[in-house]
């Protein structure tokens, strides 16, 4: 039986006049082979996909003016995941660019059976997420807050109006639930028709049963696709393939790694109830028991995110396998059990089908879209998570944007393809990550929580050390950095009962750490910061350096810049740290995670010049922060050089032999704010120097310390990290950061004319330092980041991040600070007079916390000291 | 079908006394060879429920047990050793055995048991790909005797191909089947070694090089090796191979496994045999091995190395094949003949190595000279040496030896030694891609489950739920409720595959507690993993199972290479 009758769209007039341009998916084989289009030669954008995604960059590629388009489909339209696809719109996302994506995509849909005439059974059936337990009681509060600011309606109801609202609901064992009244559902296949009838409309012209064999890239830039039915010339190349993506990106020449992997996914559909339910009745997601429930013509559709999903077509197998995949009804009986609990009425039920349709999913649960870092006009949109149809419309418009302005118009670093490497491409890391991502869909997402497949991967060459000293650990672009180090006397809760949305058991550690990069030292193994040299014959390093960064890099030997990288818009592209090693050599300090898009950035605009010189020496330098105010005592005493800042002021940068080592790059920063010193240590001799630093280290009280201990001393001095903090959007003067700019550098640079402009009209929003007031940090929840701001009663903007700092003693949260006219919505400006005259709230899954804005750190934090009467016998212990 | 316990395979028709035969310095107190039961009292107080699984068993008579015993264990075997051989004990045991039990282990306490010597290995992938056809095994032993006298070994062969797994049944003791486990292994690869490695070796032991390794073993940490007797085995193996070099006429011509496994069995069998012969002036490893020389084993050894497989079997323990048909049922090959009564070949072997006028005594009551169960076995000199000799070696040995009743006593009908050979039979099989695993196991399993049932229960372990028929609802009305109760149903049979994380635990599982519908009963395992010591033998025998798995990627790639 061909599912396809069943789930979308028999006996629907099909006579729209856009049909005439391809061969419909409806169409009979044989009316199709009768139909045997010739492929035009060349096209501006060649999308390779029918799905919902295709069709939808084609729909917003084509409403934005362009027109010399083609998408080609290899089978039929809207015949893969889309049209297996429940058919569940859903607003309800952990991430706000999700969010506001899955908005989009809406109200889209809603008024697209209008624009095209094409049935897409749109209904607004409004869903209802269940919370079995308080803890995901509290993370659905926490979504609940940031869909009210961003104005999509949804409240948090009790379970008896739960049961008022769905029938067959066995609400005995619910605490609470989140409504969200305009949720819908939709045939994805139809939604998929409709946008491609309306592409075609515009003049997109669309071709199925044609396949692409690969990309042809002619000097780092897409030049044409090569399919089975000739060659298309072409200057844009959208991969929207689904599962398919990942093959397809590796058939090039020059590979483009697309990390995505599929999974089966089973869903049930029944005969209709015998009262049919009502076709708006709301759907259902119980993520407890890990199923959804949605209306289905008069019966119900219920499938589930499984704990033990089975991964599929991992040697990369042929989509005519899909029609094929087996019903697996033992796999399904956990499920099943749950929707049972959930509705024990439904024991009746006649049942109809067990579908199987594979879905695609990402290494980080988040999906994939922007332009490869390797071939130029080379865009992807794919890996949807099982959230494609609610995706849909708002990625293929962030697409069409990005393909047609360069940059879209929200920022999507958070799913930008830039994130992701080749390292993140291996079939076996893919495998085994989306067996570990497909249940966490449904699984509580508590703050701070890290993978455990596919760990492992790059470590730092003393990790076994820091291991055996008792490090634990998280993974940041594949890499392994510790978090904080488990005295050997400690007993941690085990990791499952170590989640929480209140204090974590690890508080006490990351104190006793952070006191002592206060009053002695901390060695931090910050091996994974991207490290760049850049090199040059002649000015040319310095010129182009000049040209990407907004502050004046052409300081002295020695000297180390704080600069940001920024785009036309005078937004963050990178946060990058730059030391001049001599006149004509540069080395580079970025965040972990931009390790590709910052490559790409440079290699984009640098000329090509062999004279010019970009290397990534990432790997060739283990970094230790050492990071207290005897930091100078242990480096003095292993190089015989005075240290002091009379000898050696802050940010300064020496190459200087430590221990028997020559060679190691010694930096005064820390990141932190803190004195102290990153040390950069070619590899060979990052044990030797580590082994010095800890032996010499013990008389001034020398530990271990990690990242959580890093992240409360940068937030409370009120440090922004890129990919956190700083994006695309934000620009040097919202952040307070116009030291870091040099407007008058003599020298023209990327972003200078927006960064003028915005200094002669103020910012639109400005990066503010919360301290929160009425906060019990033992009892009340924690900040994370995204909590709404509220100034005198009015939201104002989100938190980008968030931590305990111990020596105020109370939480810091960092965010942005918006002005909307009371009136209109409209952004307004945002002076320093509008920040520190407000009366602040923190929005904590539906509790606000009074809160202290600061546009500048606490100034009371640098002169910390301990008060004689403190000292206790215990410091002359060692640590 | 006998319903006495005693003596395991052999049963020897002395009434007298039991005295403790080796007592001193056995690695654990095996002292008996008779448990310490009066068999009138166990058949009365069993009845019919006693299901005796040796068959062979043979004790015309009760005994009456002896009280004069001695107990003075070698200190490096004490800790295995537990003095319980005493008239009070026995008591003990029998008041145990006979008042009702209504002690049940919970099933933490079962696996705790059924795990204890699990043991599972898996062939290192190199580069991603796994060249070798073997994907690993898993091994596991469930004791009946105390100590217990099966052994099992996993080696790769380190300057030649392949890997090397064998089953053990020792009998009277476990002294033949310890050496066997710990020796044949080296004398099969040796057997298997080109000239110019064995060569190589031997210039090594000669310039007091280091000597390049053979064998890799793989070894549950309870499957120990005998420290005292290395040099001694070391030097019998070096004058093996010494005798492999002199005879090579240096031609070097290609190493047939078979041959090898037979001359490996041979001459490992004829080393134990002189080493008893000749003694040693180390008391403790004159007694060894004269110990090793009185008891006996049965060996079943697979040698896997790429689609080649050969099992070379001695005695009743069993190689099996399972296979997995098209449709994904599975069906069950025997690699190997057993050498007891039931099989033909061997009653005619024998019949035709002795004289006509012995045709009815060499085997009677289904046993070698009324004696013995398996036809073929390492070790039992009894079986082996002539009278004189047998006499001779006693006399002169210690005093342990010459003291006890069973070593002095002839086998009756004995005029033309040799009975008992240790000769393997050689079956070679080429691996196919649905040819699945090997299960090596000793008689214990065997005897308790049909092979068929064997095989089918791995394999369904092995592949997972997928043996179940997959459900479909194609067209049926099924409602959710009907599929749920299916579906839960399904599951609860399943689950006592997931307790286990080794095949060799599933199948004794299946082994020890399945009940008349094939499937684990779990009051029925704890009762008998709840036996005393004394009787668990009369039950079960020790079992022993390796279960090797197959690459059938690999397996499949070398088909298509010809």
């Amino acid at each position: 039986m061909n599912f396809y009758r069943l789930l979308s769209i028999i006996g629907k007039q099909r006579t729209s006049p856009g049909w005439q341009n391809w061969s419909s998916a409806r169409s009979s084989a044989s009316a199709a082979e009768a139909h045997s289009t010739t492929l035009p030669t060349q096209a501006q954008v060649v999308i390779c996909g029918g799905g919902i995604m295709g069709t939808s960059v084609a729909y917003h590629l084509s409403k934005m003016g362009w027109k010399d388009i083609v998408l080609l489909e290899q089978g039929r339209l809207a015949a893969g995941s889309t049209r297996f696809c429940a058919g569940i719109l859903s607003t309800a996302r952990h991430l706000t660019i999700e969010q506001k994506m899955a908005d989009y995509s809406n109200k889209l849909y809603q008024q697209l059976e209008q624009e095209t005439g094409i049935q897409t059974g749109y209904i607004r059936t409004g869903s209802i997420f269940l919370a079995q337990t308080q803890d995901r009681l509290i993370s659905l509060k926490r979504i609940n807050s940031r869909l009210n600011v961003i104005g999509i309606p949804s409240e948090i109801i009790s379970p008896r109006k739960v049961a008022e609202l769905h029938p067959l609901l066995n609400v005995h064992d619910l605490v609470g639930a989140m409504h969200v009244p305009e949720d819908a559902v939709v045939s994805s296949a139809d939604v998929a028709l409709a946008l491609a009838s309306a592409a075609s409309q515009n003049g997109v012209q669309i071709y199925d049963r044609t396949t692409i064999l690969h990309v042809l890239v002619k000097k780092g830039q897409v030049a044409g696709v090569e399919t089975d039915k000739g060659q298309i010339e072409c200057q844009y190349f959208v991969n929207c393939a689904g599962q398919w993506a990942y093959e397809l990106g590796l058939s090039n020449e020059e590979p483009v790694s697309i990390p995505l992997h599929a999974c089966e996914h089973f869903y049930l559909l029944t005969r209709p109830l015998e009262t049919p339910l009502q076709s708006n009745t709301p759907t259902i997601v119980d993520a407890d028991g890990r199923i959804y429930i949605r209306n289905w013509q008069g019966g119900i559709l219920s499938g589930g995110f499984e704990k033990n999903p089975k991964p599929i077509f991992t040697e990369g197998k042929n989509q005519l396998e899909i029609q094929n995949l087996q019903e697996d009804w033992d796999h399904f009986e956990p499920l099943l059990s749950s929707l049972l609990r959930r509705m024990p009425e439904l024991e009746t039920l006649e049942i109809m089908k067990l579908v199987n349709c594979p879905e695609t999913f990402t290494p980080d649960m988040r999906c994939i879209m922007g332009e490869s870092p390797a071939v130029q006009g080379y865009f992807v949109l794919a890996g949807m998570n099982s959230a494609g149809l609610s995706f849909g419309g708002g990625a293929g418009k962030y697409l069409a944007e990005w393909i047609v302005h360069g940059y879209p118009s929200e920022n999507v670093w958070g799913l930008d393809l830039k994130r992701f490497g080749a390292l993140q491409s291996s079939r076996t890391f893919l495998r085994h990550r989306v067996m570990e991502v497909m249940p966490l869909i449904y699984d509580l997402k508590v703050p701070r929580w890290d993978f455990q497949t596919g760990r492992q991967l790059r470590t730092s060459p003393l990790y076994d050390r820091l291991d055996a000293q008792g490090a634990r650990w998280m993974e940041k672009h594949g890499f392994e950095r510790p978090k904080y180090f488990v005295p050997p006397d400690k007993d941690l809760l085990a990791l499952e009962q170590s989640k929480t949305f209140y204090k974590p058991d690890w508080f006490d550690i990351v104190e006793s750490e952070v006191k002592c990069c206060k009053e002695a030292v901390c060695v931090i193994d910050m091996s994974s910061f991207t490290k760049f040299e850049i090199t040059s014959t002649g000015d040319q390093a310095l010129e182009i350096l000049q040209y990407l960064f907004s502050n004046d890099v052409d300081v002295p030997v020695g000297h180390i810049v704080h600069t940001g990288m920024l785009n036309e818009g005078g937004g963050y592209e990178n946060d990058c740290s730059i030391a001049r090693l001599n006149k004509r050599s540069f080395f580079m300090i970025s965040p972990t995670d931009q390790q590709v898009h910052c490559w790409a950035w440079l290699k984009k605009h640098m000329p090509k010049d062999s004279n010019l010189l970009l290397e990534d020496v990432t790997w060739k330098y283990t970094a230790l922060n050492l990071i207290g105010p005897r930091a100078v005592d242990v480096l003095s005493e292993l190089s015989y050089a005075p240290m002091t800042p009379d000898h050696f002021p802050s940010l300064f940068c020496k190459e200087m032999s430590v221990g028997y080592a020559n060679g190691i790059r010694v930096m005064s920063m820390t990141h932190t704010g803190e004195p102290g010193f990153m040390l950069y240590i070619p590899i060979e001799y990052a044990l030797h120097v580590y082994n010095e630093v800890m032996s010499v280290g013990q008389k001034y009280g020398i530990r271990n310390a990690g990242y959580y201990a890093l992240r409360s001393l940068r937030i409370e001095k009120f440090f922004a990290f890129w990919g956190q903090d700083l994006n695309t959007l934000t620009t040097p003067l919202e952040c307070g950061r116009e030291s870091r700019v040099k407007l008058e550098k003599g020298m023209d640079f990327i972003g200078q004319d927006a960064l003028l402009q915005q200094k002669q009209n103020g910012v639109y929003k400005r990066f503010t330092m919360f301290i929160l007031d009425d906060h019990d940090t033992d009892l009340d929840l924690w900040p994370w980041w995204g909590e709404p701001i509220y100034r005198n009663g009015q939201y104002v903007g989100k938190t980008t991040s968030s931590a305990y700092s111990f020596s105020l003693e109370r939480h810091v949260c960092l965010g942005f600070v918006h002005n909307f006219s009371e009136d209109t919505g409209e952004e307004q400006v945002v002076t320093a007079d509008f920040i520190n005259r407000g009366e602040y709230e923190i929005d904590i899954a539906g509790h606000r916390f009074q809160a202290k804005a600061k546009l500048y750190p606490v100034a009371s934090l640098f002169t910390h000291k301990r008060r004689k009467d403190d000292v206790e016998l215990t410091d002359l212990h060692g640590k | 079908m006998c319903v006495c316990p005693g003596p395991r395979r052999i049963g020897i028709p002395v009434r007298s006394s039991s005295l403790p035969l080796f007592s001193d310095a056995m690695p654990a107190p095996t002292q008996l060879f008779f448990p310490l039961i009066r068999n009138c009292e166990l058949s009365r107080i069993y009845g019919t429920a006693c299901y005796c699984h040796h068959k062979h068993l043979c004790c015309p008579s009760p005994y009456i047990p002896q009280s004069r015993l001695r107990y003075t264990p070698h200190p490096a075997y004490a800790t295995f050793c537990r003095p319980k051989e005493n008239w009070w004990q026995y008591t003990q045991g029998r008041r145990y055995a006979s008042t009702p039990q209504k002690f049940y282990l919970t099933p933490p306490q079962v696996n705790s048991i059924l795990k204890a010597n699990e043991y599972s290995f898996k062939v290192p992938e190199f580069d991603g790909k796994n060249v070798s056809s073997v994907l690993g095994f898993d091994s596991n032993q469930l004791p009946a005797n105390a100590p217990i006298e099966d052994r099992r070994s996993a080696a790769t062969c380190l300057q030649t191909r392949g890997m090397l797994l064998g089953v053990f049944d020792g009998h009277a003791g476990c002294a033949c089947s310890q050496a066997v486990s710990e020796r044949l292994f080296y004398y099969i690869a040796v057997s298997l070694l080109p000239h110019e490695t064995l060569l190589e070796i031997e210039n090594a032991v000669e310039s007091g090089r280091a000597l390049l390794p053979i064998l890799q073993w793989h070894k549950h940490p309870n499957d120990y090796f005998s420290k005292e007797a290395s040099k001694l085995y070391f030097n019998s193996l070096r004058t093996y191979w010494q005798e492999l070099i002199d005879l090579n006429t240096g031609e070097s011509t290609d190493i047939d496994v078979k041959e090898a496994l037979i001359n490996a069995f041979k001459r490992l069998d004829n080393d134990i045999s002189l080493e008893a012969q000749v003694g040693d002036p180390n008391s403790f490893l004159n007694y060894l091995v004269l110990r090793v020389a009185f008891s006996g084993a049965t060996a079943c050894v697979a040698h896997v190395d790429g689609v080649d497989l050969h099992v070379a079997n001695t005695g009743d323990s069993r190689a099996m094949l399972g296979v997995q048909e098209e449709d994904g049922s599975w069906s069950a090959v025997t690699l190997s003949n057993d050498h007891n009564a039931q099989n033909e070949r061997e009653l005619e072997r024998l019949k035709l190595e002795h004289p006509k006028n012995e045709a009815k005594s060499v085997v009677k009551q289904d046993r070698l000279l009324g004696l013995l169960m398996p036809f073929r076995a390492f070790g039992d000199v009894k079986f082996k040496w002539s009278i004189d000799l047998q006499k001779r070696v006693i006399e002169s040995g210690p005093d342990q030896l010459n003291d006890n009743e069973y070593t002095k006593f002839i086998p009756p009908n004995y005029h033309t030694p040799p009975y008992l050979t240790a000769e393997p039979e050689v079956t070679y099989h080429r691996l196919r891609p649905q040819d699945k695993f090997l299960v090596l196991a000793t008689d214990g399993l065997w005897e308790t489950m049909h092979r068929q049932d064997v095989v089918r229960i791995v394999g369904e372990y092995l592949t997972g739920m997928h043996h179940q028929q997959p459900i479909a609802v194609g067209g049926y009305k099924v409602t959710l409720g009907q599929m749920h109760g299916l579906l839960t149903e399904r599951r609860t049979k399943m689950s006592s595959v997931f307790e286990d994380q080794n095949a060799a635990t599933h199948l004794i599982r299946h082994a020890v507690g399945n009940n008349e519908f094939g499937t684990v009963d779990h009051e029925r395992l704890s009762k008998m993993l709840s036996l005393p010591e004394e009787l668990a033998r009369m039950y079960r025998d020790d079992i022993t199972i390796i279960v090797v798995q197959f690459n059938s990627h690999v397996v499949g790639a070398y088909q298509n290479q010809e």
